[in-house]
């Protein structure tokens, strides 16, 4: 029992370091940008002193874009903390059930098809290429869930199925995009390495429920969670209804990771890193480990897109490459230093 | 209490029905898709050469190859174009077939394929490289820089390996080779992307075998011979390797030792497969797969299966790349997928524990 108590204590605190490490980036992003705008100065445009020009950069630009960082990395990870219990798999990530690849393969029919012929489609296109993106990962999902569905689904046949999905929409979007023209082909590029284009409270307000609804309800479910990734023979025996529990978890994970990607493209590596950076910290309990990783995978987003924001201002780069640069040397040096 | 241990170790489900699955090992069947294999190989070799933009009927084929006369343009277009790129996918296919075969069995793990070990993205990442500082580099030399991006990538994910705490485990080694796999890449597009040169990269390495000529195949074949042989070698500890660490160290066997060789074969076939014909996914993935659910769990057969079965799809898709849109080229790894996925979803709903 001491020791349980002890293993919570440091959780809590973990959290509480993340949460503030969160905070002190925020801070330190909203000075950062193609405009730096000093401390001094971001005070005095939240207690309404500012000038009109830092309140727009401020409000109009490099607010709504921060909070849309946070909530798609704690969706992402979220997400990928889910995948990884109910597969039983630590190399599970949003992108096995096909969110990714169902995704990619939409947007780029989509910029193939609709965004080449006519150029009038501009302002619309910001607002549908969303829901391409979403319609598309849910489709993948529904496909590769119904696939392995035979009397049920199990891990296993998840993963496999996954797999095969995957690799017929990777094949069919590379015969798209070699289709396409240099222009095109590099818009698309971009979004599959996943960028953060959103900077509108209008996406903030459409992102929002999804994340404050679906979180909290994962909290709630994670003891089945710890349940399910003991494996099948286990949760039966302890009385889950695997199944049910399953397919409302992949369901949960589905919706978070097709609403992170439809606001930020195929950010790939931090469903899958920041679940086990977590669990380093807080250990396997998902009650302890499913915020922890919301926190960090929220951590890790906003400080990347800091840094894609600002490394080659006033070009940026696509945020899901500066998640893999940072992510992975860390989760590499973990590797290394744990058993 | 070993065998509970185990299974704790494992992060894949494998349940007891699965255990004795494992054991059983077809060698019958597995005779059988030897020789048909072989032959099919053959027959598909030469329906290679035979079909495309002009068909030559297998009569000139036979004279091309064994009675080579220079003064006729089909023969020319045999030796010159068809032949070596016949050659260079079977051999390629092989070699992707039997690394993916020998990562999943050294890993356990279905998701295991060459392209975890982060060969791929660290020869893409030369590439990227090679493009965007040294315009103009001939074929032969971006093969060179592919190779020794996947020996370097290759070297990172097993140094990551030996320098961690725990020792070499299998989980270990995967998760690394993702890490290191998703660094390179995220490096590599950033500068395509910085220097425009994303679509030139895409095109080089969806491009398959359609370029390949015999100075390629001349720096192909003695590696993946060498490759080739290695993995047939170690066929019979990857078998006892695959039941898993605690069982093979039981049973008496040098766990590290065989990782090692296991590594090294996987870098030499895939950097190999991946310099000459760029990324041709699934072949790694699935083939192992489908031999294993044909021929058993003894690695002995997989591994000679799955390169036969490798290098038949692989032609066979590669005349499906010429023949489907003339004059244009499909991308390989496409037909490929359009191949596996549909028999890899059937095997995967089909069998209960097979896969």
């Amino acid at each position: 029992m001491e020791s349980v108590k002890h293993i919570n204590k440091r959780a809590v605190a973990s959290m509480g370091i993340l949460a503030l490490l969160i905070v002190l980036s925020f801070f330190i992003s909203l000075n950062m940008g193609y405009i730096r705008i000093a401390p001094i100065d971001v005070i005095k445009v939240f207690i309404g002193a500012g000038t009109e020009e830092n309140q727009l950069v401020l409000f109009d630009f490099r607010l709504p874009r921060m909070v849309i960082a946070l909530l798609i990395g704690a969706g992402l990870a979220v997400s990928g903390a889910i995948l990884q219990g109910v597969a039983q798999n630590g190399l599970a990530d949003p992108g096995i059930l096909g969110i990714n690849a169902g995704a990619g393969l939409a947007v780029v029919l989509f910029i193939f098809f609709v965004q080449g012929t006519s150029s009038g489609l501009g302002m619309l296109s910001i607002f549908v290429m969303p829901l391409a993106a979403l319609a598309g990962g849910m489709l993948a999902a529904s496909l590769i869930y119904a696939l392995a569905w035979k009397k049920g689904v199990t891990p296993v046949r998840l993963i496999l199925v996954g797999i095969g999905i995957n690799a017929a929409f990777g094949a069919a979007l590379i015969i798209f995009q070699l289709k396409m023209n240099p222009r095109d082909f590099m818009q698309a590029t971009i979004w599959l390495s996943g960028s953060i284009w959103a900077t509108n409270w209008k996406f903030v307000v459409a992102m929002l429920p999804w994340i404050i609804i679906l979180i909290p309800y994962t909290f709630y479910k994670a003891r089945y969670l710890n349940v399910l990734s003991l494996g099948d023979h286990t949760a039966v025996g302890l009385g889950a209804a695997v199944e049910k529990e399953r397919r409302i978890l992949l369901l949960t994970a589905v919706a978070l990771a097709g609403s992170c990607v439809a606001m930020g493209g195929g950010i790939a590596f931090l469903g899958l890193v920041a679940p086990h950076l977590a669990r380093r910290i807080v250990g396997p309990k998902h009650e302890m480990l499913l915020p922890s990783t919301a926190l960090m995978g929220a951590l890790l987003l906003l400080v990347s897109d800091t840094i894609a924001r600002n490394i080659l201002s006033p070009s940026e780069i696509p945020v899901g490459l500066v998640v893999s640069a940072l992510g992975a040397p860390y989760f590499i040096y973990l590797l290394i230093k744990t058993n | 209490m070993i065998k509970k241990a185990s299974e704790m170790q494992q992060e894949n489900s494998t349940t007891e029905e699965q255990k004795q699955e494992r054991v059983a090992s077809r060698p019958l069947v597995a005779t059988l898709i030897l020789f048909a294999g072989v032959a099919a190989l053959f027959f598909g070799l030469g329906a290679s050469i035979s079909l495309g933009a002009a068909n030559i009927d297998f009569k000139t084929v036979w004279e091309g190859i064994f009675q080579f006369n220079p003064d006729l343009t089909s023969h020319q277009i045999i030796q010159e174009l068809r032949l070596p790129r016949a050659l260079a996918a079977s051999l390629v296919g092989a070699c992707l077939a039997v690394s993916g075969a020998i990562m999943q069995g050294m890993t356990r793990n279905p998701l295991a394929s060459p392209s975890i070990m982060g060969i791929t993205a660290g020869s893409a990442f030369m590439v990227a490289i090679a493009f965007a500082y040294f315009p103009g580099t001939s074929h032969v030399g971006l093969m060179i820089w592919s190779f020794a991006g996947a020996g370097i990538a290759a070297c990172i994910v097993f140094a990551i390996g030996i320098l961690s705490k725990g020792g070499l485990t299998p989980v270990k080694l995967a998760l690394a080779g993702t890490a290191v796999g998703a660094l390179l890449s995220s490096f590599s597009s950033a500068i395509a992307i910085h220097y425009d040169v994303a679509q030139d990269i895409s095109f080089w390495y969806a491009g398959g075998v359609a370029g390949v000529k015999w100075v390629s195949i001349q720096l192909l074949l003695p590696i993946a011979a060498f490759g080739l042989i290695m993995a047939f070698t170690i066929a019979r500890s990857i078998t006892v390797l695959s039941l898993g660490d605690d069982v093979a160290k039981g049973l008496g066997q040098r766990t590290a030792h065989v990782k090692v060789l296991g590594i090294i074969v996987v870098l030499l076939l895939t950097g190999a497969a991946v310099s000459v014909a760029g990324t041709v996914g699934f072949i790694g993935l699935v083939i192992p797969h489908i031999t294993r659910f044909l021929v058993g769990m003894d690695y002995r057969w997989i591994i000679p299966c799955s390169s036969i079965l490798g290098a038949l799809i692989l032609v066979l898709a590669d005349l499906g790349a010429r023949m489907i849109n003339p004059p244009f080229e499909t991308p390989v790894g496409a037909i490929t997928a359009m191949i596996g996925v549909p028999f890899f979803l059937y095997l995967a709903r089909r069998e209960r524990r097979g896969l």
